[in-house]
C-alpha cells in the first residue's frame, strides 16, 4: 500500500528546480516560499510581466492548499502536518512551472475534478465571465476560500490546468496540479 | 469620524480613509489568508461613512498584487461606494495599474462592469 509522494514530481520537474517544499503548508510557509521565488525570478531579470503572473499564480496554488487541503490518511508517514502539501517551482523554457500536490479524500474527487473539467472546457472569454459571475455571487466559505483560486489561474496563465489523481488508498488520493505559467496568450499568437 | 490609517506589510495593503477629506486609499499588496478579517473594519467604517458622506468622494486603488480572496472584499468595498453614489453624492474610483500590468488593468475592468460608480482606469508609467 502507498506510493511515493514525490515520485511523480521528480519524472515531471527533473531540471532547474528552483524551490522544493513538502510539509504543513501554514502563514509563515507561504511568506518564505512568496519571498524565495521572488528574489529568485529577479535574481534571474525576469520580466516584470512574467514575474507577476508567475507571483500571482504561486499566492493562488498556496493559499488553495491552505484552504482546501484534507487532512493527510491516517497511516502517512507525516501525522504532524495539518495542511499537507507538496509545491515545487521549476524554471523552464518558456517560464515557470509551479507543482502542486496534496491529499483528497474520495468523497471530494468528483466535484474537484467537475470545477477543473468545466474550467478547462471554457475558453478565455468564458473563464473571464466565470472568475466575474463566481466573484459577485459566491460568498466566501467557511475554509476562507472565495472559490476562485484554480478560475484566476487558468485565466492569469491562458493554459488549461494539467491535473491527476493518483490512488493511495480505498479512501484518499492524491492531487497533483502542474500548472504552466508563461509569455502568456499574447505573445503566443505573435510567435 | 476617525480616520483609518494602517501601515502596508508584505502582505496587506497600507489603507487611508479621511472622511474630513472624501479620500479613501488603498495602496500594495493585498494577499493575505484571511482577507475578510483585514478588511471587515473597512467595510464597517464605510458603512458609517455612508450616512453623512461628503458631496465628493474620491477612491484611489494602486494595488500591486490581489489575490482572489482579496477580490470579494474589495468588491464589498466598492458595493458601499456604489451605495454612497446611488443616494445622489458623487464619487470617484481612481484604478492605478502599471504599464505592462493587463491583469490589473482587466481587474479593475471586471469591477468597472459589475459596480455603478465612474471608473478611471490610470496607468503608471514609471
Amino acid at each position: 500500500m502507498g506510493f511515493d509522494i514525490e515520485n511523480y514530481v521528480k519524472d515531471q520537474a527533473k531540471n532547474n528546480v528552483i524551490l522544493f517544499y513538502k510539509g504543513n503548508v501554514d502563514s509563515d510557509v507561504i511568506n518564505h516560499v512568496l519571498d524565495t521565488v521572488e528574489d529568485k525570478m529577479a535574481e534571474a531579470n525576469e520580466q516584470s510581466k512574467l514575474r507577476k503572473k508567475v507571483y500571482n499564480v504561486l499566492v493562488e496554488s498556496l493559499q488553495n492548499l491552505y484552504h482546501h487541503v484534507d487532512r493527510v490518511p491516517e497511516d502517512y508517514e507525516d501525522q504532524s502536518s495539518e495542511k499537507f502539501g507538496l509545491l515545487v517551482v521549476q524554471k523552464v523554457d518558456t517560464g515557470y512551472k509551479i507543482i502542486t500536490g496534496n491529499f483528497v479524500h474520495a468523497e471530494n474527487i468528483e466535484k474537484l475534478e467537475e470545477k477543473i473539467k468545466r474550467i478547462n472546457r471554457s475558453s478565455q472569454e468564458e473563464i473571464k465571465e466565470l472568475y466575474k459571475f463566481i466573484l459577485n455571487h459566491q460568498r466566501i466559505s467557511a475554509k476562507g476560500g472565495g472559490g476562485l483560486g484554480l478560475v484566476d489561474i487558468a485565466r492569469k496563465t491562458g493554459n488549461k490546468l494539467d491535473y491527476s489523481f493518483k490512488e493511495y488508498n480505498d479512501k484518499y488520493s492524491f492531487f497533483y496540479l502542474n500548472i504552466l505559467v508563461d509569455e502568456g496568450v499574447e505573445a503566443k499568437q505573435e510567435i | 469620524m476617525e480616520p483609518i490609517v494602517i501601515e502596508g506589510t508584505p502582505k496587506t495593503p497600507t489603507v487611508k480613509f479621511d472622511a474630513s477629506a472624501g479620500v479613501f486609499e488603498i495602496k500594495g499588496r493585498s494577499i493575505p489568508e484571511n482577507s475578510v478579517e483585514f478588511y471587515k473594519p473597512l467595510v464597517d467604517w464605510l458603512d458609517s461613512y455612508k450616512d453623512t458622506p461628503l458631496p465628493k468622494t474620491v477612491v484611489n486603488i494602486r494595488l500591486e498584487y490581489f489575490n482572489t480572496s482579496s477580490s470579494k472584499c474589495i468588491l464589498d468595498v466598492f458595493k458601499k461606494l456604489e451605495a454612497i453614489h446611488k443616494a445622489k453624492n458623487e464619487v470617484e474610483v481612481n484604478w492605478y495599474y502599471e504599464e505592462d500590468d493587463e491583469d490589473m488593468l482587466e481587474a479593475g475592468e471586471d469591477y468597472e462592469s459589475i459596480i455603478r460608480v465612474p471608473f478611471k482606469m490610470i496607468e503608471i508609467v514609471e
